[in-house]
């Protein structure tokens, strides 16, 4: 399915009982786009990327992830999506190889595949010299750069990444958006979660929700022209303070 | 299904399993010292019952019948030349458990033809050993009885021939059942943690938006625990053997098929109560819950199915270990084969599978 829309949302809702965690959100994201969900915790973002990537059904609404309907095509959308949760999510008691190891296999990879996936991988992180050390030797950091480095090893065209940088240092968070600057232009689509808003200058476009809705969405500087603020920071508590 | 993801999935719980040695040390000390604590605890078999004995006759008649008592492995004489008001205390401080009060007329008595009386008194507090020691007693009596009048004419004598278990033991009868308790709550606890301790550190959801699906999760999961299980099974018989002496009259490779069958219905009720509980401490205190308690009690392991009340007996037809413990005591006491056995197997085969779809439902259901 050739398409300039690599995710698209339409009237999408999650409720658990009475609480409607995500309140009909709408947006399309172009492929290779850089495309931030910015809110405070507990505004859904969580929920909407979950069921983008079908670990929830949705109460009401529809959306398509690279063409396949997040109702009916979960089974394919799977194989066309990296995700790295906000919890760091590799498995501490496993060795930096044996992790890579095992995700590439739950992706079906080859033997040959993984052999030179993890080679590649560990050079480009630096990693050789600790591939046999348990993951939970390593700092916040690189984990974090390794869950993300695990989640791509099946080369998907869409990534999910779900406050990717929460809890780490601002030097690593600015070397984990290099990645992520790289992965965009290697024509990958990024949908990213964060509630740091420095970090939301660097996406092409951002979307604010708030109680479960989308209430602002647009470029960055769109959005500084449209409220007359230098920063994502002052757009957010005045748009957050209107609401 | 697909294998590779399969194959994925199993090493690296293999790996879990062998990294962490301290808890695999646990998996394989645990049983071995629940055979040694259960086996010795849970004994339904009498010995060093002490006993009182006040002989105001003192004749080798009465000595004779004393020594029907001391010279059996159950009894011991405690107490003798006391006085008869000294036996409530005796009682009362569990001293002794049993007292006879021969009269002093016991062997003018004996060959006068009379109906001679002795006194037996008993604490039936624990009426087990009340009945045992009435039993035994009259046993006594009775070879008492046969010697002094040479086998009289006219008098019923059983011989009893005592199958499957000619001495007794009943070391025979429950440690086959341990085999059935140990092997159930060691298995399922294994894999009771195992899916919840994946939703604890959130690895699970990295997992769920790949395309492995739950049954390859499922079945992934139980492989590398059967071969323990195994294993764990295989220790438990063989200590069962060095320390009990528990006969194995069967085929050793049937014990080995159908223990297999068993670890796979605890595995798979692990798997099941992971895919519901939400932390490992839930996981873990619903296991033991669920699987201890019902094979104690309803399984046959000690009290026979057949004397619990009809609903019960319904029950009972749920708890797996009751068709284990037919198979295990089958096998190892009976020497009884699949012939004899294969309704059994077929129901545990029945469960398991029962249990390891309800797994792989749950587990689609938790994720929507």
């Amino acid at each position: 399915m050739e398409t300039e829309i690599a995710v698209s949302a339409s009237k999408l809702s999650r409720h658990f009982g009475a609480f409607k965690a995500v309140d009909e959100i709408s947006f399309d994201v172009k492929k290779g786009e850089i495309f931030g969900f910015l809110g405070a915790n507990g505004a859904g973002k969580t929920t909407a990327i979950k069921m983008l990537c079908g670990l929830l059904k949705p109460t009401e609404g529809e959306a398509t992830v690279a063409g396949f309907s997040i109702r009916t095509g979960t089974a394919m959308i799977k194989k066309n999506i990296g995700y790295m949760s906000q919890k760091f999510s590799l498995y501490e008691d496993l060795t930096v190889k044996e992790n890579i190891e095992f995700y590439g296999g739950i992706y079906g990879l080859s033997r040959e595949e993984i052999a030179n996936k993890t080679r590649l991988l560990l050079s480009e992180l630096n990693l050789e010299n600790m591939q046999n050390s348990l993951t939970r030797a390593l700092p916040l950091g690189w984990k974090q750069r390794l869950a993300l480095s695990a989640s791509l090893l099946h080369d998907p065209p869409i990534i999910f990444l779900d406050e990717p940088t929460g809890g780490v240092d601002p030097i690593s968070r600015r070397n984990f958006w290099r990645i992520i600057y790289e992965i965009a232009n290697r024509g990958k689509t990024v949908f990213v979660t964060t509630h740091y808003m420095d970090e939301a200058e660097y996406c092409n476009r951002v979307s604010i929700m708030h109680r479960g809705k989308i209430i602002e969405l647009g470029t960055p500087t769109g959005l500084k022209q449209k409220y007359d603020k230098t920063t994502m920071q002052d757009i957010f508590i005045h748009i957050i303070g209107q609401n | 299904m697909k294998l590779r993801r399969i194959i994925s999935i199993i090493i690296k719980e293999y790996t879990h399993i062998f990294r962490d040695w301290r808890s695999l040390l646990i998996i394989i000390l645990m049983p071995v010292l629940m055979i040694i604590l259960y086996g010795y605890a849970i004994t339904l078999d009498m010995k060093n019952l002490t006993f009182a004995v006040i002989d105001d006759a003192k004749t080798p008649e009465s000595r004779e019948l004393i020594r029907g008592f001391t010279e059996s492995r159950f009894f011991i004489l405690k107490y003798t030349d006391i006085k008869r008001n000294e036996i409530e205390s005796l009682f009362k401080k569990r001293y002794i458990q049993m007292a006879l009060v021969i009269p002093g007329d016991f062997s003018e008595s004996l060959v006068s033809n009379r109906i001679t009386k002795v006194q037996l008194i008993v604490d039936a507090a624990d009426s087990n050993v009340g009945t045992f020691i009435n039993n035994y007693s009259n046993r006594v009596a009775q070879l008492f009885n046969e010697k002094l009048n040479n086998r009289s004419p006219g008098i019923l004598g059983l011989e009893p021939r005592i199958l499957f278990n000619p001495d007794m033991k009943s070391a025979n009868f429950f440690v086959p059942g341990l085999v059935a308790l140990i092997l159930l709550l060691i298995c399922s606890l294994l894999t009771s943690i195992t899916i919840t301790r994946e939703k604890e550190t959130g690895t699970l959801e990295q997992i769920l938006v790949s395309p492995v699906n739950p049954m390859e999760i499922v079945v992934g999961k139980v492989i590398p625990y059967i071969t323990l299980g195994f294993f764990n099974g295989i220790i438990i018989i063989i200590f069962a053997r060095l320390l009990f002496k528990v006969p194995i009259n069967g085929s050793l490779a049937l014990i080995a098929v159908l223990s297999l069958i068993y670890i796979f219905v605890a595995l798979s009720f692990g798997l099941m109560i992971s895919s519901v509980a939400k932390t490992q401490q839930i996981a873990m205190l619903a296991t033991l819950m669920a699987t201890v308690l019902p094979t104690i009690m309803l399984s046959g392991f000690i009290f026979p199915v057949a004397s619990m009340p009809l609903p019960l007996q319904y029950i009972s037809k749920a708890v797996p270990a009751t068709y284990f413990l037919i198979i295990i005591r089958g096998i190892m006491l009976k020497g009884i084969g699949l012939a004899e056995l294969w309704q059994h197997a077929a129901a545990l085969s029945g469960i398991g599978m029962l249990m390891l779809s309800m797994a792989i439902i749950r587990f689609k259901v938790t994720l929507e």
